[in-house]
């Protein structure tokens, strides 16, 4: 009997996005403790993250993160397939797509405050969109969208604000180098973008 | 506003743009979708079928046959009342201006009504 042996090698990019990725799970579980005055309504901060990863990476590791925050985080808060995952999925995949859009807006004017508040607006958009198909077949829910798009401009720009904070710390030259010689990454510094 | 310096500063012009279009979205939003209980029309129902049935864009007066006589609606944008009434006890007279979706005025001596209608009436059928 011979043994196989699957080998992964994590590439420098898969081991960004599990930091990043990780980052952004950790700030959805800690949020999901904060009580929320209306449903719907809260401040998303694991965005912050992917507003980061999208100026620094691009838009396909800033979706990899997104996406992999939205299936990990349901599962550790017990909501996979739940309603609420799918309100979760339907507004990630929305603001990546505005993202992808914002992001080729001129960088001298549009920073990630712009692209945070109009990923937060797709966010909402779809949202509503998918609760009137499917969980409240009444035009009531859209009864709720100045409240929710009040709370997609102070959001989006709390979250775009830490986003460009993050992203004037410089860059974490480990970030770059990670798993490529083979080394494991070192756990004890304090991970930055 | 010193605190808010450095944060100021990570805010591009085209945030504030983005900031200010969003506001508006909102508060155009609002006012749409908030308007509830805001009347958009008329109906005026003598002996049970529909007399006249209208807008509250503007001002006009509709006078309307019953047994006892004829009673006069004044319409005025966004309202409608019962100018007068040869009923006896004069209730809907006395109602005054109605301003709500769903509002009405039963003038029931002379078999006339008065309704508004719009979104956000408060019942879903009357009947009497």
């Amino acid at each position: 009997m011979t043994r196989s042996v699957i080998e992964l090698r994590p590439t420098a990019e898969d081991r960004r996005i599990a930091r990043h990725a990780a980052a952004a799970i950790a700030l959805t579980v800690a949020e999901a403790a904060i009580p929320l005055p209306l449903p719907g309504v809260k401040p998303g901060l694991a965005n912050i993250i992917t507003l980061a990863v999208l100026v620094r990476w691009g838009w396909r590791e800033a979706a990899w993160v997104s996406l992999l925050r939205v299936f990990a985080a349901s599962l550790l808060l017990g909501q996979f397939l739940a309603p609420g995952f799918f309100l979760s999925l339907g507004g990630a995949l929305a603001s990546l797509i505005a993202l992808g859009g914002a992001m080729r807006l001129p960088r001298r004017w549009f920073g990630p405050v712009s692209h945070s508040i109009l990923a937060a607006f797709a966010h909402i958009g779809a949202q509503l969109v998918i609760a009137r198909l499917w969980l409240t077949p009444h035009d009531g829910v859209f009864y709720l969208a100045p409240l929710l798009g009040a709370a997609a401009v102070l959001f989006g720009l709390v979250n775009g604000i830490a986003a460009a904070a993050l992203l004037r710390e410089p860059q974490d030259p480990d970030m770059e180098r990670a798993g490529t010689d083979g080394v494991e990454t070192r756990q004890d510094t304090p991970s930055r973008l | 506003m010193r605190p808010f310096r450095a944060w100021r500063e990570l805010l591009q012009p085209g945030d504030y743009a983005v900031m200010a279009a969003g506001i508006a979205l909102c508060v155009y939003a609002g006012f749409n979708l908030w308007r509830g209980g805001a009347p958009d029309g008329v109906i005026v129902r003598a002996g049970g079928n529909i007399f006249a049935e209208t807008d509250l864009s503007r001002a006009r007066r509709i006078a309307v046959p019953g047994p006892l006589g004829t009673t006069v609606i004044e319409i005025e944008p966004g309202r409608a009342r019962v100018a007068a009434d040869p009923g006896p006890r004069q209730y809907c007279v006395r109602q005054g201006w109605l301003t709500h979706a769903g509002a009405v005025a039963i003038c029931a001596p002379n078999e006339v009504s008065l309704m508004l209608t719009g979104r956000g009436g408060d019942f879903d059928s009357l009947s009497y």
